[in-house]
């Protein structure tokens, strides 16, 4: 057995944020496979070393890196789970980020794709996998990817990307699945989830993009380099989307548990006065203003208000624009991309959108307690968790917007404005 | 002994609703006819009437499972979409 895991790192590790975008070419192009070399230093075990599985693994185990698609899944376990599956593994790399209000996995694969590559190869490595599939939604990532992939050698590793429907769910680990295996991109029923049996019946490893750019980077610079960032429960950096009224809306790279002030300060501040934000995107939590001015961004210190940083898309709504119109149209985008496989989110999800519907346009009085059964009644009846995160969603907003909906209840008229905030579809891919 | 829970598969489900005529005591329906099923491990003097619900599904949705906590471990490794 080798001794210490070796960390093979001829460069320097990036000292301070960002680390994943370090060094990314301005015009928005594509880091060259020579370019992220120099940037990073060659690939740590790349096939003729030995003990990859065994090394690698460790490291992102003493790393404590954590799945970043919105799960936060501790990523070694789901690598051991794996590789002590039954029969040769493959990796699938998800870069679909089905979510209108993230851009994050998107920027990640459009400025440096040889980062994910890293990671994927370095998980199939560790897993005993041969096969790497990119999945991707949006052009300009799936040919940043298809660049990369031509440009790369990975010693028994064959890795091609894979083009999937651009719609919320396809982000969804068992709708890769079905995809890939030849079948529409929708949720199955689980189990099996896909460790167990996933893409040719194999055990797979399904990892969001950016979570196997940080592995990549935790095997060259190792896991004490990655815990110097972050708290000690949730160790280091993230990506965020964030939108709505900061001056300068983008992808920002946080360590975990910075406070949400100084995101909004990198951001250059908010652009009007802001009632609420939305965290954590369209399965996340609406917290107000007064809340986020004092909260952190981990886990640890969202869990008190309720909220969580999911794939952490983070919208700031003005406080003139009504949060009940903003709840009520994402509701109903909700709806419209449910798979249409289950009757509780089917039904459930239009019950929902049309009394939001019906409350926002004083067609006719609804009944709150009715509106709050309802989504009491709909978590964790559908295949997949789209219809509890959505329901999640118009539940905390009738709490944050709690005054709004009264007045909404009542038949009073909407006292906001302005144009919608939360984006329903793709503005550009 | 191992107690038995049961479980719908909502894909498959299309809200026939016999099942809940055939064990009330732990399925009802909610307002568009999909049964909702009451949580934790069914009573070994109800399993008959279990096991009779599961084999009236039309689409086959409704499953007696052990329960065991395998299945914990494995819906921990689900990510969220």
């Amino acid at each position: 057995m080798s001794a210490a895991p070796a960390t093979v790192a001829r460069v320097q590790a990036p000292l301070g944020l960002p680390r994943l975008l370090a060094g990314v070419r301005p015009d928005g192009r594509p880091l060259s496979l020579d370019a992220h070399l120099r940037r990073h230093g060659p690939l740590p075990f790349d096939g003729r070393r030995g003990h990859a599985a065994h090394d690698v693994v460790s490291l992102v185990a003493q790393s404590g890196l954590t799945g970043r698609g919105g799960a936060a899944f501790p990523v070694a376990t789901k690598l051991e789970a794996v590789r002590a599956g039954r029969g040769r593994p493959v990796v699938l790399a998800n870069g679909a980020e089905g979510e209108p209000a993230s851009g994050k996995d998107k920027v990640l694969l459009a400025y440096t794709p040889h980062l994910v590559l890293d990671g994927a190869v370095l998980a199939a490595r560790a897993v005993g996998a041969r096969e790497v599939i990119v999945a991707t939604a949006s052009r300009t990532a799936a040919a940043a990817v298809a660049a990369a992939v031509a440009e790369r050698r990975d010693q028994g590793i064959s890795i091609r990307g894979v083009t999937v429907p651009d719609r919320f769910v396809a982000g969804e680990e068992t709708a890769l699945v079905q995809f890939v295996n030849g079948g529409p991109c929708l949720p199955t029923f689980t189990p099996p989830r896909p460790f167990e049996r996933g893409v040719g019946g194999a055990p797979t490893l399904v990892q969001n993009v950016e979570t196997l750019a940080h592995l990549a980077l935790v095997a060259r610079y190792g896991p004490e380099w990655f815990r110097s960032v972050g708290t000690p429960d949730e160790p280091g950096s993230a990506l965020v989307t964030l939108s709505g009224a900061v001056r300068q809306p983008g992808v920002y790279e946080i360590p975990l548990g910075r406070p949400f002030a100084e995101l909004l300060k990198e951001a250059g501040g908010i652009t009007v006065d802001v009632q609420a934000f939305l965290v954590g995107g369209y399965f996340g939590t609406w917290i107000s203003g007064a809340d986020a001015g004092t909260a952190r961004l981990s886990n640890a210190d969202l869990a008190p208000l309720g909220a969580a940083l999911g794939a952490r898309a983070i919208v700031a709504l003005p406080a003139e624009t009504c949060g009940v119109a903003e709840t009520a149209r994402v509701a109903a985008y909700l709806a419209a991309e449910s798979a249409g496989q289950c009757g509780p989110c089917v039904h459930g999800l239009a019950a929902v959108a049309n009394d939001l519907e019906r409350v926002l346009h004083r067609r006719d009085r609804v009944d709150e307690s009715l509106l709050r059964r309802r989504l009491g009644l709909i978590p964790g009846r559908g295949a997949c968790r789209h219809p509890d995160g959505a329901v999640k969603l118009v539940a905390s907003a009738l709490d944050v917007f709690h005054a709004e909906f009264t007045r909404h209840f009542n038949g009073h008229r909407c006292s906001g404005g302005g144009r919608p905030v939360l984006p329903t579809k793709r503005e550009h891919t | 002994m191992t107690r038995l829970t049961l479980r719908i598969d909502p894909i498959a489900c299309d809200g026939h609703g016999l099942c809940a005529e055939l064990f009330p005591e732990r399925i009802e329906l909610d307002e568009w006819g999909y049964p909702i099923i009451g949580s934790g491990p069914i009573e070994p003097e109800l399993e008959k009437h279990a096991r009779r619900a599961v084999a009236a599904c039309p689409t086959l949705a409704l499953r007696l499972e052990r329960a065991a906590a395998s299945r914990r471990t494995a819906n921990a490794a689900h990510r969220a979409p």
